[in-house]
């Protein structure tokens, strides 16, 4: 296996506040990591900055040999890399179809952008069937439920085939039955190649798909191991336990 | 299967639907209106389906680009000046001077601002070309440094401003405030001849239905639907992976384009180009027409333009200076209840009408039949 994604010396910094304060953080090949921390732990911070949706302070990030650092938005994802929100960002005037069709043609000649889109491609056919939104597809997309919009985001990204899949909170305001679609979703993804790397506040979820978890804390890496090591680590039950509004979090964590 | 082929007919009415209303517009612009409309009624429709032709673009623009285009004005003269420079020199003759560059003694020989225009073949496609080129400079540097909404509306109008200070700065060269005026011939055709300002007619309708019609296969085409996801979260559309800087351009180059178009086919209708139709207030009355009609959909954009002119011209017929007060009040009016303009209120009242069970009753009651037949069976049985 080879590092897909190297990340070393990474500072975000909002003036004084620094989100991400020297973070290394090295992803192989199709792996999974889940990255989890309490809130404000940088997370979310740290799938904006690789993706350039906040811009580095400094440090590096290298995506299959390439630096990303000072590339445009459109360009990494260019690169092979797929993402989602934690708020789930539609295009809701359009359908279902639609939604999903531009996302896959994102690499299409100009020349043939300007055609008329004729029936559906079998991508993205497979793509509305994973996510289950095969019915909805002819739906105004702003019709949806949160939990089929975020789905409908998931099928976006999927139907793109990045090499790096960057999922935020994915399970975010899903019920129980959504949740574990979601995970066996995600499993299926890196069975079939891509890395992907997920922050999820849900430690029951985390519990359940992850094998490795990244644990994060005020910008920098805590520590990185299985779930079961993570949970015996005596400064992440510190760190949660430190923080009384993140009791709740703690007693997850630590159950 | 069966589900699949549901969604097989790509989005928006039925092609056979959209054939038979295209059809009927096209009936009505090139057999009905040159049959019932007198020869000065007709040359004004003349003028306002050019009109239309800058409607179309701001459709694009706007209604499906999110660009708030307040200075079309500029393109338009742009298109206007280049025919207008072009008409003047034929009309002039070979070697001499269009009177408009004789008043102030400056010049003995074609300026060479001018004498590019002489020929036909560049003088036309510079109409088009050139507002084209002026809008890709200005939007590939401000779409890149992600200008938008009120700051890219005013900039817009600004140029369009500088514009009109340009052309009445340079009297001598450009005719200052009266423009260019005083054409007699337009590729031959006599302009004060009833019969060629006919013939003229039928050239603007066809090429605004020309223009529609290209410009709707656009917004129809994927490039539409990233167009509008671009309109409604133009940073999310970057984590797809398109640059919306490209795809803005495509949508504000053509707009301008349609703009040159409609200024060089509205000289030789209305005989005149000058500031005074190009300036900051005809840019926003343009817009102005796109609101009324309705800016989500080409068809209304283009209607608005036809009928807030037709509007203007009868109402200033009968009343010399009602028409100002009307059109603020038409504006205000459409703002605050129909936001989407005359079209957005049509399609709204179709939605409402579709839900009516009076007038769904002859199918809710075929279905109905259709449903208790096999109950109606069994009982029987």
């Amino acid at each position: 296996m080879t590092a897909l994604l190297e990340i070393r010396d990474l500072v975000v910094a909002f003036d004084a506040f620094h989100a991400v304060d020297g973070l290394d953080l090295t992803l192989q090949e199709q792996e999974v990591r889940f990255v989890i921390g309490p809130n404000g732990a940088g997370k979310t911070t740290l799938i904006d900055s690789i993706t350039n949706l906040v811009r580095p302070t400094s440090g590096s990030i290298m995506f299959a040999g390439e630096e990303l650092v000072g590339c445009k938005e459109h360009a990494i994802v260019r690169t092979g890399i797929g993402r989602t929100f934690q708020k789930p960002s539609v295009f809701d005037e359009l359908t279902v179809l639609e939604n999903v069709d531009i996302a896959a043609s994102f690499r299409l000649p100009f020349r043939s952008l300007l055609r008329r889109r004729r029936g559906m491609s079998a991508e993205v056919a497979e793509a509305l069937e994973q996510v289950h939104l095969t019915a909805q597809a002819g739906d105004a997309a702003g019709s949806l439920s949160h939990g089929q919009k975020q789905w409908l985001e998931v099928a976006m990204v999927l139907v793109q085939k990045p090499r790096l899949l960057l999922l935020d909170e994915p399970v975010a305001g899903m019920t129980q039955k959504e949740r574990l679609h979601t995970g066996e979703l995600i499993t299926q993804i890196a069975q079939e190649g891509t890395t992907v790397l997920v922050v999820e506040h849900d430690m029951d979820f985390v519990r359940r798909f992850a094998h490795k978890v990244t644990v994060m804390h005020e910008g920098k890496i805590l520590t990185e191991g299985t779930v079961a090591e993570v949970q015996r680590n005596e400064t992440v039950r510190e760190v949660y336990l430190g923080r009384p509004r993140d009791a709740r979090g703690a007693a997850e964590v630590l159950a | 299967m069966s589900t699949l082929a549901r969604f097989l007919p790509a989005g928006g009415p039925k092609p056979s639907a959209f054939a038979v209303r295209f059809a009927l517009v096209a009936a009505a612009l090139l057999l009905l209106a040159p049959a019932v409309l007198s020869d000065f009624r007709l040359s004004l429709l003349a003028k306002f389906l050019c009109f239309a032709i800058v409607a179309l673009g701001i459709g694009l623009a706007w209604g499906q680009g999110g660009m708030l285009v307040l200075g079309q004005g500029l393109f338009f003269g742009l298109g206007g000046y280049c025919m207008g420079m072009h008409m003047k020199i034929v009309d002039a003759g070979p070697g001499n001077l269009p009177d408009i560059l004789t008043y102030s003694g400056k010049y003995e020989t074609l300026p060479s601002l001018w004498k590019p225009f002489t020929s036909a073949w560049f003088a036309v496609p510079m109409a088009i070309l050139l507002p084209m080129a002026i809008a890709a400079l200005l939007g590939a540097a401000v779409f890149r440094q992600r200008i938008r909404g009120a700051y890219f509306a005013i900039l817009s109008q600004a140029l369009a401003g500088a514009f009109v200070i340009v052309i009445v700065g340079n009297l001598s060269l450009t005719g200052g405030t009266n423009g260019l005026t005083n054409f007699q011939t337009f590729f031959g055709l006599n302009l004060s001849d009833p019969g060629d300002d006919r013939i003229l007619y039928f050239v603007v309708a066809v090429v605004l239905l020309l223009a529609f019609v290209a410009t709707r296969a656009l917004v129809l085409g994927r490039y539409g639907r990233v167009l509008i996801a671009v309109r409604d979260d133009e940073d999310r559309v970057r984590f797809l992976g398109y640059d919306p800087t490209r795809i803005k351009l495509v949508a504000y180059v053509l707009a301008a384009g349609l703009a040159g178009l409609a200024g060089a086919l509205f000289v030789p209708v209305v005989g005149i180009i000058s500031p005074a139709l190009l300036g900051i207030v005809p840019s926003i009355e343009m817009v102005i027409w796109v609101a009324l009609g309705g800016r989500t959909a080409l068809a209304w954009a283009a209607a608005g333009a036809v009928m807030v002119n037709w509007a203007k011209t009868s109402i200033s017929e009968q009343f010399p200076s009602g028409w100002l007060y009307l059109q603020g009040l038409l504006f205000v009016v459409v703002i605050l209840f129909l936001p989407k303009g005359i079209g957005g209120a049509v399609s709204d009242l179709r939605r409402v009408a579709a839900r009516l069970p009076l007038l769904r009753g002859p199918r809710i009651a075929a279905a109905q039949v259709a449903a208790a037949a096999p109950k109606k069976v069994k009982e029987i049985a």
